[in-house]
């Protein structure tokens, strides 16, 4: 028995130690956002977090996975109150056939939170190991661009309110 | 009386060796000439020094990540300090632009520079010191034809005394050789030493280095360093499971993967990109050359490599998922991060990964290059071809590399385990081996 932290809930899972995080979120969780590509770490659709990191799911053990913080897309917010990275994504109509966009955001979201004004050449840097076969790779850029400033200004109006308490 | 006298001789012969160190060790100034014209220098001059720049892969080196070409700027970290690779191109105030062909000469063979300063050994002119006249012109024509880039680069950032430049005439008096090859010889066999040693400067890396930074000329090839890298022994000591050949060696120099032995990783990747675009004759010289100092394996290797690829090559028709022993994988972090490229039991796996019997880095005396591999994969270059391998540092700790390594040493090796693995991986990870 290994106990996952995903999205910031405990759940016991039962099943052999070396399942890929992968299998559990979609079958155990039925969090299905994350996606099996190539089952092989090239393709990048199953990326999820694990302690703030981009991982690929479909090659991460949950036997080395207990006590560690994983997120996936369904832990940003819901289709009904989207976050702001999802919102970017639907501005910007990053997704085609949508396959690869659950490992896009995630790979994206782990890019903002360590570098929360990226150039252009740290976004393409860090999105390099994701793939998308309908080419929407422009829009996917231009997406998280987007998500950057929103998140920018709405740090800036947090830090406002702040200073008026 | 006596004293004084013996002190006053003492000094005098001080004050004499001091002053015939530094008559010995002055290079004078070589005049600036005007930048030479393209027209200067004949096509088939040109072609054999791009060839010869691509062997001795000056541009690895003298070129940043992502920076112009030749322009330097390239930090080397040393046990010394880090130096900055110069602009060599003919940019005539910040690259070589004002150099003569004589001063290009000197700065290969002796290692001083036009304005007659001692280089650092990092620039391997104890190689170049061997080039022909022939092949320094062509190097040299090549040079003067690159794209002139303005680029000042860092100040090296080295410890005293060794920022003084004159230390490096000491490391001479010691250790360097000046040298001067013959044109080179027709025969294959003599030109590829001549590639290996003076062009390729192979023994840069994969020869061993003094507390000096010297290398070890009486154990040429026997395994070295190359920016916190193993560069493995190419010589009777090879780690490699299965012995190289000439032909497997040239595989793998020319294609960067060789379906025995692996994938060219770390320092040795921009290398093989580069070989990829030099005349084969050249290569199959160089991959004759290194084989040839190893030697033929003995009776006994052969054996045990037979028996080995017998082994799994049975295991390719049916067993798959179980190990040797009928058994599936005892480390669930092998089995679920690890085995699906990388099978137990047959010679490849799902997209051609090998079966990690086969590797250097598992069979290694040093498990450096195989903790490397696992945190940062391996990524082909910017011609998007070549292996391709996902890095771990993100989904598991230090003790879980070290577990699975362990785990992969005494199943795919017969080597002794490897000692103090979770500090290692710690340590390569937060960059503490960066030489």
């Amino acid at each position: 028995m290994v106990t996952l932290d995903v999205n910031g809930r405990a759940h016991p899972i039962d099943a052999d130690p070396s399942t890929p995080l992968l299998y559990v979120l979609r079958n155990d969780l039925e969090l299905n956002a994350a996606k099996f590509g190539c089952g092989l770490g090239q393709c990048g659709s199953c990326t999820v977090l694990v302690d703030g990191q981009a991982v690929f799911s479909c090659l991460a053990p949950i036997a080395a996975l207990e006590g560690r913080k994983i997120t996936t897309v369904e832990g940003l917010r819901t289709a009904d109150n989207p976050g702001p990275l999802q919102r970017a994504f639907i501005a910007e109509q990053a997704a085609q056939c949508g396959y690869c966009i659950a490992g896009m955001m995630m790979r994206a979201q782990a890019l903002l939170q360590a570098v929360p004004a990226p150039s252009d050449e740290q976004i393409r840097a860090a999105m390099e190991p994701n793939l998308c076969r309908c080419g929407t790779h422009m829009r996917i850029l231009r997406a998280v661009r987007r998500a950057a400033e929103e998140m920018k200004s709405a740090a800036a109006a947090g830090a406002r309110k702040e200073a008026q308490r | 009386m006596w004293a004084k006298r013996i002190l006053l001789l003492l000094l005098l012969a001080v004050v004499l060796g001091a002053g015939g160190f530094l008559a010995w060790a002055w290079e004078p100034a070589l005049p600036a000439a005007e930048p030479p014209d393209r027209a200067a220098f004949n096509r088939q001059r040109l072609e054999r020094g791009a060839e010869l720049a691509a062997i001795g892969n000056c541009y690895v080196c003298h070129t940043t990540e992502g920076g112009k070409a030749y322009a330097g700027g390239r930090p080397l970290p040393t046990p010394f300090g880090t130096i900055y690779a110069t602009n060599i191109t003919p940019d005539p105030d910040t690259g070589i632009g004002r150099w003569s062909e004589a001063a290009f000469t000197r700065a290969l063979r002796e290692g001083v520079d036009r304005a007659g300063r001692h280089l650092y050994p990092a620039f391997p002119y104890d190689h170049f010191t061997n080039l022909s006249d022939e092949d320094v012109g062509a190097l040299y024509a090549f040079m003067m034809t690159r794209e002139p880039v303005r680029a000042e680069n860092p100040k090296n950032e080295l410890t005293f005394p060794l920022d003084v430049r004159l230390s490096v005439a000491g490391w001479k008096l010691l250790f360097f050789r000046k040298g001067r090859a013959e044109p080179a010889a027709d025969a294959a066999s003599s030109r590829g030493a001549y590639l290996v040693q003076a062009v390729a400067h192979c023994g840069a890396c994969h020869t061993p280095r003094n507390r000096l930074g010297a290398e070890d000329t009486r154990r040429p090839l026997a395994g070295g360093r190359a920016e916190g890298w193993n560069a493995p022994a190419l010589d009777a000591a090879s780690p490699a499971p299965v012995p190289w050949t000439a032909d497997t060696l040239f595989t793998y120099l020319r294609s960067g993967f060789e379906p025995r032995h692996g994938a060219a990783a770390g320092p040795m990747a921009p290398i093989v990109r580069l070989l990829a675009q030099v005349p084969e004759e050249d290569v199959r010289a160089i991959a004759a050359a290194v084989i040839a100092v190893a030697g033929p394996p003995s009776p006994e290797r052969q054996r045990t490599v037979d028996a080995l690829l017998g082994r799994l090559s049975r295991a390719d028709a049916g067993t798959v998922g179980l190990g040797a022993d009928g058994k599936p994988s005892g480390n669930a972090i092998f089995a679920g991060a690890c085995a699906n490229c990388h099978s137990e039991t047959r010679l490849r796996g799902a997209a051609g990964a090998l079966n990690l019997a086969l590797t250097s880095a598992i069979n290694a005396p040093d498990p450096g290059n195989a903790i490397r591999v696992v945190l940062d994969g391996l990524h082909p270059g910017a011609s998007g071809r070549g292996p391709s391998m996902p890095g771990f540092a993100g989904t598991l700790d230090d003790a879980q590399i070290a577990e699975v390594i362990a785990y992969a040493r005494s199943r795919f090796s017969t080597q002794p385990a490897w000692s103090g693995l979770e500090a290692r991986v710690r340590g390569i990870r937060e960059g503490k081996e960066p030489f």
